[in-house]
């Protein structure tokens, strides 16, 4: 990947330079003078002078590559190989709440399959008055909806079960993107169909498997199909991209992102779970005793300081600092976090930049005035349901080091008084 | 045409659900007319599926180990395969017959998926040597985990730790670091301080 040669990059060395430009800049703090005129300023700079391009350089445009740092990443020793395989969202780097979609983290389990509208075939079947075949140009006649909600991977933080493990918001919490969804509602599909034939709708269940190789095939409950899943054909404002489920995907809000099953082909309306593979072998949560839970759906509150964290440090010393970072829950909304600066000994609330959606990221942001001291920084989320976000002491208490998912503990950066942050766990 | 509220789609027709509708439930509904043995399995796993799971489906490299682990569930590092995990038969049937091999899905007949999972049972020592699997006996075959698995009871067990009132001021006396990721270094390259 890009990334491989970051070592000797020109934005490695302009970090590292910049950080001993901090440290000194730190014994002046808020004395900041300039030594002499600065040369942008009084010398004509080329895009001053010259053109830039023309409006018909980019008709589908990428980032600035000033910006090539913000990317997926993958993790090449989590795996077997890159097709059942992660990568992650960079969202150390990004702001506000809306995850762009060319860097919107991946979980495939046989790749990403290139599917064209005019091939894609949705089928509803099993006990329905009427089963049917829906085209693509079909699904677009329905009524339409729109809503933002996040999807989290059930392993999102999952490599930190057993300690502090990886070095960065990215791959510690990047198993998460939030994009706004247009399509139609799956009530509105499975009553096209017609459901008297399933007679009590109570104990019914939903199967749902896309149309790739590995099929992903899961089972939900009636009650939460009938409730607020959605079938998505845009993100964003435009299509699903290839690797997010072109040119339709399930959306599960607030439950966790493997049933948000992609390339979506089928739906079987049935008595009971299939009890799949990705609901017995994987997506089960082992505890310390050996028993497992299964069907955990939900993901429950949580939050993360993005910045600073150890993708990125502080680079401007002493004075005023934006501690910022995400909060979600898929029990509701966010209605308040806290951060601590001092590993949790004492908490303040952070501000909202706008008031938590439901099931949907949440920003928030702690302005203050930073002295220059080490930090112990942490965030702790709330929602609208009364959760509040619990430590990973607590969660290890019911659950032990074992159960691979679920793990939205209060996450600690450390940063040190060169700016500096890490992954810690502190007692 | 089918008329539901709006009158979209069209009636699936029974060739269609039979190709996609494949899947299996525990009680072996969805199962077709078949059967494999363990030693025709030995044969058709060895071509198809040793090279990623081993001869003995013990696993090559970081590929899925299929067999063993038999009560490590409650221990550090469990090994959650098949015969150790597994709650119910149908699911390996199911997912070898839609899913695998791996690169090649949906190459396999009834026959050859019977005989593969007739030989994952006999590499987790669950069936002697002339077992042969069917749609008969399938649903009926209890593997070792099937009581393994509790519905998701976060809302009461977890119940005591987050519903209590968040501490604000003065929550503990001493904070130690006692974890590092530094220490273990096991992150790719990403942009940050990882060398400052």
């Amino acid at each position: 990947m890009s990334e491989s040669s970051g070592k000797h990059s020109p934005s490695r060395r302009r970090f590292l330079t910049s950080v001993a430009a901090a440290g000194a800049g730190a014994v002046a703090a808020g004395a900041a003078r300039a030594a002499g005129p600065d040369p942008l300023i009084t010398e004509v700079q080329d895009w001053a002078r010259a053109t830039g391009d023309g409006v018909d350089a980019t008709p589908y445009g990428l980032p600035i590559e000033y910006e090539g740092d913000v990317i997926r990443r993958n993790v090449e020793w989590l795996t077997a190989d890159t097709i059942s395989s992660i990568n992650f969202t960079p969202i150390h780097a990004l702001d506000g709440t809306i995850t762009p979609q060319g860097c919107a983290f991946e979980r495939h389990h046989s790749g990403a399959i290139a599917l064209k509208k005019e091939d894609y075939r949705l089928m509803i079947n099993g006990l329905v008055d009427q089963p049917l075949v829906f085209s693509y140009a079909d699904l677009e006649r329905f009524p339409r909806e729109n809503h933002v909600y996040f999807c989290e991977c059930a392993a999102n933080s999952g490599m930190e079960w057993a300690g502090a493990q990886l070095n960065g918001a990215q791959f510690t919490h990047g198993m998460i993107h939030n994009m706004e969804y247009s399509g139609v509602s799956l009530r509105t599909l499975l009553e096209e169909a017609g459901l008297s034939a399933a007679g009590d709708l109570k104990d019914k269940w939903v199967y749902v498997e896309g149309a790739d190789a590995s099929s992903n095939g899961r089972s939900i409950p009636m009650e939460k199909a009938l409730d607020d899943v959605l079938v998505a054909f845009k993100a964003n404002g435009e299509a699903l991209r290839k690797e997010h489920g072109y040119p339709v995907r399930l959306v599960v809000p607030g439950w966790e992102g493997n049933m948000w099953v992609k390339w979506l082909r089928r739906i079987e309306v049935m008595d009971g779970p299939v009890e799949s593979r990705e609901e017995t072998s994987k997506y089960t949560d082992t505890l310390e005793d050996g028993t497992s839970r299964k069907w955990t759906w939900v993901m429950d509150a949580k939050s993360v300081v993005t910045s600073p964290s150890p993708q990125a440090p502080i680079t401007h010393g002493a004075g005023p600092l934006v501690i910022t970072g995400l909060a979600w829950s898929g029990r509701g909304a966010i209605t308040g976090v806290d951060v601590s600066m001092d590993g949790g000994k004492s908490w303040q609330p952070a501000r909202l930049a706008a008031p938590g959606q439901d099931k949907a990221l949440t920003r928030f942001y702690l302005d203050t005035n930073w002295d220059g001291s080490e930090m112990l920084l942490q965030s702790r989320a709330r929602d609208s349901s009364g959760y509040v976000q619990p430590t990973k002491a607590q969660l290890r208490e019911v659950r032990g080091l074992n159960s691979i998912y679920h793990n939205n503990a209060i996450q600690t950066w450390w940063v040190k008084a060169n700016g500096v942050a890490e992954n810690v766990e502190v007692s | 045409a089918w008329a539901g509220e709006f009158g979209l789609g069209r009636p699936a027709l029974p060739e269609e659900i039979a190709a996609w509708d494949l899947d299996v439930s525990p009680d072996g509904t969805g199962l077709p007319a078949g059967s494999g043995s363990v030693e025709d399995g030995e044969m058709v796993f060895a071509d198809n599926c040793a090279i990623c799971h081993g001869d003995f489906a013990e696993g090559v490299d970081n590929w899925p180990k299929l067999a063993g682990g038999m009560g490590t569930l409650d221990r550090d590092d469990p090994l959650k395969t098949v015969g150790s995990y597994w709650p119910h038969l149908s699911t390996a049937w199911d997912y070898v017959n839609r899913s695998m091999p791996f690169g090649n899905a949906q190459s396999l007949s009834p026959d050859e998926v019977y005989a593969i999972v007739a030989y994952i049972l006999y590499s987790n020592d669950l069936v002697d040597d002339d077992f042969v699997l069917s749609n008969e006996n399938l649903a009926a075959f209890e593997l070792p985990n099937a009581e393994g698995f509790i519905i998701d009871d976060r809302e009461t067990a977890e119940a005591h730790f987050w519903t209590a009132e968040p501490c604000m001021e003065n929550c503990k006396d001493t904070v130690e670091i006692t974890m590092r990721a530094r220490v273990l270094d096991v992150t790719p390259d990403a942009g940050g301080a990882e060398e400052a």
